[in-house]
């Protein structure tokens, strides 16, 4: 069997994460301090969308953007050397696309949960906005903000088709483990596919186990 | 020091527009639900931004239109004890009363430990706000306002959180702290015992527009206007025009009131508080004429429903008869007459003001009423508050 996909799987899992959540918990701040409404329910549909669309037409505008000869794609090419699609850092990209959304959501939902008054009290208290955001709101809203992160995880380490679109399926570069079970299972390899999945089942468990207990602790 | 406030704010189906001032002493504003008086905190607070004024605190402008100035709550200095306290869940009760303090590590601890003596809260530095009850959350957070020494106090209905067995000791203790504070205060309520124990100066305010504004105790005495009357508790209020120089007419009640004051050309209704009234002695046929003469503003005691409270009787007097007798004696065209007639239909059925409250003491009415009800009772000319819309 070849080991290679679950490496790759949880190394796009773990930087996907890292970013959506980063991503995620700013953009969802900057949202719920935007005052004007419309360009908030705009804004906010733009940001929900790759997740009610379909993954793999989130990955063929991720292929419009970042293909070689396209405008993005062939601006990173000719001014940083990278090129994106095809390469490894693909599934990241295919990965925090389709699980930005959840993050942002929980996020954002979380931050409206935490009352008003706590943010004014903080500014009537002379604390500065930087300080409000990391000792009031971001602890209150920690509880949520975990479980949207639990959730972006377990999309990300689960993406296949945006993934396929932008990606491909390159043994040993950007073939993932939902990817490898989908290849094995096409090749009639049952067994290698039963290991995949089992591995991938153990793995998402163990995560949501331990997110669930750092929760617990927190409170 | 003082307090300059004058600001006006437009919003969907709502205009706020206050003018006020203060000087040192604590003032109140006072105001239904929806009145516009938290926002009015919520302005000086700088939480929100009006359309245009002036705010003024202690010689510092916080804000001017004109001028473009707008501080921001940070450089306000302006104290705000919210509703529910917003004490920092995540925050022990030393660390939320540390937070808005300036200075090096010891200060901090020197303060802290000072307001935790003054405001009894020993014992409870490591709790967390869910772990304290009401009264304990509320000390937290004055504690918490006060090390931060703002120059201004706002407190948003402060007792609204609490229950009632707790209230009245607290409002002591508020009155005390508001007794050594040396900065300006401003209490928001609709409680009217609130505002009359704790505050020297008061404003009425209603649908965001400033009703009336002077001594808290003198309003009390004296609320001209309806809505004064009834955000000060007077339970009895009626239409009234005036008959005669001294003379009203109760229009909902269907009866002739004298009172002690030149009667206003403006007056529109008149208000009686519960308290006011008191029984007329009964009295045998003989001396009953001799008894009508000699009592003024008399009111047939018919009851309609009884209350008991603890110290108190609450009786509701049904004036509905009165009415049609008043239709009658008041005779003039036979035009008017019939249009007062429909007003009278009409007032029976949409009008809930035709019940007069009356409140006694019990050991009042039990020492004055052993052998039951009176058939009138009677309110003193000086009693009665004449009011205008």
């Amino acid at each position: 069997m070849d080991y290679s996909p679950i490496l790759i799987s949880m190394k796009t899992a773990s930087i996907s994460i890292l970013i959506t959540f980063f991503l995620g918990v700013a953009v969802a701040k900057l949202v719920h301090g935007m005052k004007h409404e419309k360009i908030k329910v705009v804004l906010d549909g733009i940001l929900t969308l790759p997740m009610v669309l379909p993954p793999t037409v989130a990955g063929f505008f991720l292929l419009y953007l970042f293909g070689v000869r396209r405008p993005i794609g062939e601006f990173l090419v000719y001014f940083f050397g990278i090129k994106i699609a095809f390469s490894w850092w693909a599934t990241v990209l295919a990965a925090v696309t389709i699980s930005f959304p959840l993050m942002y959501r929980s996020a954002r939902g979380a931050f409206e949960q935490v009352d008003m008054n706590l943010i004014y009290a903080g500014r009537t208290l002379g604390m500065s906005e930087g300080t409000i955001f990391r000792k009031v709101l971001m602890p209150n809203a920690m509880p949520g903000i975990l479980s949207g992160a639990i959730l972006s995880f377990a999309r990300g380490l689960g993406e296949f088709g945006a993934t396929t679109m932008i990606a491909g399926n390159i043994a040993g570069k950007t073939r993932t483990l939902p990817l490898a079970v989908y290849s094995a299972v096409a090749a009639g390899d049952m067994d290698t596919a039963y290991h995949y999945v089992l591995i991938l089942v153990f793995i998402s468990f163990a995560v949501v186990i331990l997110m669930n207990v750092a929760a617990l602790r927190k409170r | 020091m003082s307090l300059k406030v004058h600001i006006h704010k437009k919003l969907k189906g709502f205009e706020l527009k206050v003018d006020f001032e203060t000087d040192g002493k604590p003032m109140g504003i006072l105001g239904s639900s929806g009145s516009g008086k938290s926002m009015t905190l919520k302005c000086i607070a700088g939480i929100i931004t009006p359309d245009e004024g002036y705010i003024e605190l202690g010689g510092k402008v916080l804000f001017d239109s004109k001028n473009k100035i707008n501080l921001k709550p940070q450089e306000r200095k302006v104290g705000y004890l919210f509703q529910n306290y917003a004490l920092f869940p995540n925050m022990t009760v030393e660390e939320n009363i540390a937070i808005g303090i300036i200075g090096s590590k010891s200060e901090k601890a020197q303060v802290v430990t000072r307001m935790l003596h003054n405001f009894k809260l020993q014992g409870l530095e490591k709790r967390y706000p869910s772990q304290l009850s009401g009264g304990q959350q509320q000390r937290v957070a004055l504690a918490r306002i006060l090390a931060y020494e703002p120059d201004a106090l706002l407190l948003d209905e402060p007792f609204s959180a609490l229950d009632a067995y707790l209230k009245e000791e607290l409002q002591i203790q508020l009155h005390d702290l508001l007794d050594s504070y040396k900065g300006e205060s401003l209490l928001v309520t609709h409680s009217r015992n609130e505002v009359y124990e704790l505050t020297k100066d008061l404003v009425v305010m209603d649908h965001g527009k400033l009703l009336m504004a002077g001594d808290t105790k003198k309003i009390f005495l004296a609320p001209s206007k309806m809505q004064v009357a009834r955000l000060t508790g007077c339970k009895n209020i009626s239409k009234a025009k005036k008959i005669a120089d001294n003379q009203v007419e109760a229009l909902d009640w269907g009866m002739i009131f004298t009172v002690k004051d030149q009667v206003s050309d403006d007056i529109t209704g008149i208000g009686i508080r519960a308290h006011d009234f008191k029984p007329c002695a009964k009295t045998n046929v003989e001396n009953s004429l001799y008894q009508e003469e000699k009592t003024q503003n008399k009111v047939p005691c018919k009851v309609k429903n009884i209350t008991e409270s603890p110290f108190e009787w609450v009786i509701i007097i049904d004036t509905k008869g009165n009415n049609q007798e008043s239709v009658i004696s008041n005779q003039s065209t036979m035009a008017e007459n019939k249009n007062s007639f429909i007003d009278v239909q009409n007032s029976d059925i949409t009008n809930q003001n035709t019940s007069i409250w009356w409140k006694i003491s019990k050991n009042q009415l039990n020492s004055q009423l052993s052998d039951g009800m009176p058939d009138f009772i009677t309110v003193a000319p000086e009693d009665i508050l004449l009011l205008e819309d």
